[in-house]
């Protein structure tokens, strides 16, 4: 792994500042929110989520602007494994999948047997998508061959679930820790990898993006694989989840600007979304309490 | 699913298509016609003779501009002459505060500068917004603060001005030029006579009535616009005590031919052909970035541009599929959207010039690869050009484009590639891209070449001196370097 190409750190900063100030205006600007919506993982990690709770959110992932048609639905909701059986309840007959953090999620430091274990559980109880963490601890003190090995156990515990491993960024330290990690993660089979669990700071940012979505890059051109992307942690804001967009545009090209490849991670991001299509659509601003807080 | 295959397979084909983001222009007056500014107001010139000056991207008339004759350029030296005892004798304190002063009002300006930096010259919005307008207020700003501390700058030399400065610049960055001559000449107490390029005079113009705005003492700064010819009688003038020049080799050498035994001072800021060496641990990715920046900034009209990529032969391949991936991504088009990444070439006779050295480059041998890239009906463009299989005897590997085209060249080991890039007449810049910190040393030490950028390339900085070596001329601009130009220290 120490082979693995090095990151410049001021030259990846700069690259991502350069290409936050793109200027995305009009059909671009509702093109890229309209897919936001479509990319985005509603999520609600906290340790006082109820049943109730989860059938709200379910409500609003499943029609984010009630009496509004052409507002899509999200890509998935993101819970808990307690709480992936409420969602399916929740979700069921729609296209909104479910999303759920496994692998002793934030930290990751538990043992392998009882990962595995909660992986088969939260598949068993209806999650489409498993989101497991990384073992940091191994990771920082150089011992890739377990975090390797732990992510190609929960990858066969997935069965036909999708596999996001989330590097946890903010605690690697480095870029070239970030994209020695995200090629580790793809190599043991990851099918998205994620910035982020959102209980860290920093949590998700352009240049840490880039530097992941470069080592995708460089995967997919190795192994012909392509592997998805997911920005999670931070994102609150129609201007960032856009620069994101761009970021991805312009480092993986189109193919990758659909939910099967990206999402956007995100708890409060929505209705900022919605509030930003209003306007364009409409020219004015509408106030907070014409949009559902669910 | 979210979504079902057939919607993900037609979203995929989907391209995410910016919208135009024009830079409203609204806001910025040109005037149909333009004096020269001699004497601290402007003036009509007394040749009577005006020529005008196109927007590059439209090849429509912007302006006209005057063309000094000798009288005019005789009117602004006499002028600058007779201001230089005031301004000369002026409490230092005194000097920096006009140039602090000019440094706001660029930056008051900034936004109006920068759109008629880019009207006038085809740079894109984003490079003279983010570029070209804050470090010129920036080299105000900096030489400003040197104004009263010329003792310190160079202890125990007791440093005097020289008198009036005669001053010529090129069209690749009109504005930064100008402040990288006008800011250490005015700071050390000399007058100027300053002549822009004649397609970039503009910046110029507007400069002009921000030295009205700021109450610089009449004479201090002139600014006489015309061609070579205006030029030339302007460095010749027996008032001129020193001459600045940059621009190509070929007129720096007229320029020292004609200056030889008359005791004038001179620095000359000529021309490149700078190497890019790229070794096999460096950071691709972040290197394509340099290796971009490094040759399509400004559309390659750039005297230190990176326009010879050196590559070690290890890695040549994927960077090359790397690199050519990204220039599919350049954004060509109306540098005034702020989304354009590489904007007109300057002027049509550069356009040509380019045009020629790129065909000689494919009839020597040379692989030209070009992404596919739709250039606009009307106005001078040239996409962005990359060359394989280039031999150091190639045109287009010695001599300088100055235009968005890249030579790539490799080598086996870091004594080939010093080597490489020193075989060449000029030696203005050279970037290295490596991991290793002290390969970086070794190949500064042996680079001879007035700048070398290690993991970055064409960062400019007003503390930092940048001149050249063999026919990219001599003197420093910028920096304490910078000021000793401007000063007697005999």
């Amino acid at each position: 792994m120490r082979g693995v190409r090095s990151v410049d750190e001021v030259g990846a900063d700069e690259r991502a500042a350069s290409l936050a100030k793109r200027s995305i205006k009009k059909s671009s600007k509702l093109w890229a929110l309209d897919l936001a919506v479509r990319c985005m993982d509603l999520t609600t990690l906290e340790g006082s989520d109820t049943p109730g709770k989860v059938a709200a959110l379910c409500a609003k992932a499943i029609r984010p602007k009630p009496g509004d048609s052409t507002i899509p639905s999200v890509a998935a909701i993101c819970v808990y494994p307690a709480r992936v059986a409420d969602a399916v309840e929740h979700l069921r007959g729609s296209n909104v999948r479910v999303a759920s953090v496994a692998t002793a999620f934030p930290s990751g430091q538990s043992f392998l047997s009882i990962k595995v274990a909660e992986t088969e559980d939260t598949v068993r109880a209806g999650a489409h998508e498993i989101d497991m963490v990384i073992d940091r601890g191994a990771f920082l003190s150089g011992d890739y061959q377990r975090v390797y090995d732990e992510i190609v156990a929960v990858k066969e515990a997935c069965g036909n679930a999708h596999l996001k491993v989330i590097l946890e960024t903010g605690e690697l330290g480095t870029y070239d820790a970030v994209r020695r990690a995200s090629i580790l993660a793809m190599a043991a089979g990851a099918d998205f990898i994620k910035t982020s669990t959102g209980k860290v700071q920093p949590a998700a940012t352009l240049p840490v993006s880039l530097v992941m979505m470069e080592a995708i890059r460089d995967f997919v051109r190795e192994t012909g694989r392509p592997v998805g992307f997911k920005a999670a942690g931070g994102i609150r804001t129609s201007k960032q989840a856009i620069a994101y967009l761009v970021l991805l545009y312009e480092t993986l090209g189109s193919d990758w600007m659909t939910p099967e490849r990206f999402r956007l991670g995100a708890s409060t991001l929505l209705n900022d979304v919605l509030m930003q299509i209003d306007k364009e659509r409409t020219g004015v601003y509408q106030s907070g309490d014409y949009f559902t807080i669910d | 699913m979210a979504i079902t295959k057939k919607q993900s397979a037609e979203l995929a084909k989907q391209v995410f298509e910016y919208a135009p983001a024009p830079e409203a222009i609204d806001h910025v007056h040109i005037a149909p016609s333009y004096g020269l500014f001699v004497g601290g107001k402007m003036v009509e010139p007394h040749s009577k003779k005006r020529f005008p000056t196109i927007n590059p991207a439209t090849e429509k008339k912007l302006a006209e501009v005057s063309e000094a004759d000798a009288v005019d350029v005789d009117r602004a030296v006499k002028a600058a002459g007779r201001a230089f005892d005031s301004w000369s004798h002026l409490a230092p304190s005194k000097r920096a505060r006009y140039l602090f002063r000019i440094s706001r009002l660029l930056q008051e300006r900034a936004r109006e500068l920068a759109v008629v930096e880019t009207m006038d010259g085809g740079k894109p919005i984003k490079e003279s917004r983010d570029v070209d307008i804050p470090l010129s207020a920036a080299h105000f700003f900096y030489y400003a603060g040197w104004a009263d501390k010329l003792e310190w700058a160079f202890p125990n030399r007791k440093p005097r001005p020289l008198g009036v400065a005669g001053q010529v610049i090129p069209w690749n960055f009109p504005l930064l030029m100008l402040a990288w001559k006008i800011a250490p000449a005015l700071a050390a107490g000399n007058t100027v006579v300053l002549k822009p390029a004649e397609t970039t005079p503009l910046s110029a113009m507007v400069f002009a009535e921000i030295c009205m705005q700021a109450e610089l003492p009449p004479g201090v700064v002139n600014i006489v616009t015309g061609a070579g010819k205006t030029g030339s009688l302007l460095v010749e003038h027996p008032g001129v005590k020193k001459v600045a020049f940059t621009g190509s080799t070929e007129v720096g050498k007229l320029i020292q031919r004609a200056l030889a035994g008359t005791g004038k001072k001179l620095t000359l800021e000529l021309g490149g052909k700078a190497a890019n060496i790229v070794f096999e641990d460096a950071p691709l990715d972040q290197a394509v970035e340099g290796i971009v920046n490094g040759i399509y900034f400004n559309q390659g009209h750039v005297c230190c541009a990176g326009s010879r990529l050196l590559v070690q032969e290890s890695i040549a391949e994927p960077l090359m599929e790397k690199l050519k991936r990204r220039l599919s991504t350049l954004r060509l088009g109306d540098p005034l959207d702020k989304n354009t990444d590489i904007g007109a070439i300057n002027s049509r006779a550069q356009l040509e010039k380019i045009q020629g050295l790129v065909e000689s480059g494919i009839e020597e041998g040379a692989v030209l690869y070009q992404p596919e890239c739709r250039l606009p009906e009307r106005g001078f463009w040239f996409p962005p050009t990359l060359f394989t299989n280039v031999s150091q005897s190639y045109r287009i590997a010695r001599e300088e484009i100055f235009g968005p085209v890249l030579s790539v060249l490799t080598f086996r080991t870091p004594a080939e590639a010093v080597e490489k890039a020193n075989n060449t007449p000029y030696g203005l810049s050279a970037g290295v891209w490596t991991d290793k910190g002290s390969r970086i040393l070794w190949m500064a030490e042996r680079l001879r070449a007035g700048v070398v950028w290690a993991n970055t390339f064409n960062r400019f900085d007003p503390t930092s001196p940048f001149g050249g070596y063999k026919e990219s001329g001599f003197g420093r601009e910028g920096g304490i370097h910078g000021l000793a130009a401007y000063l007697d220290l005999n």
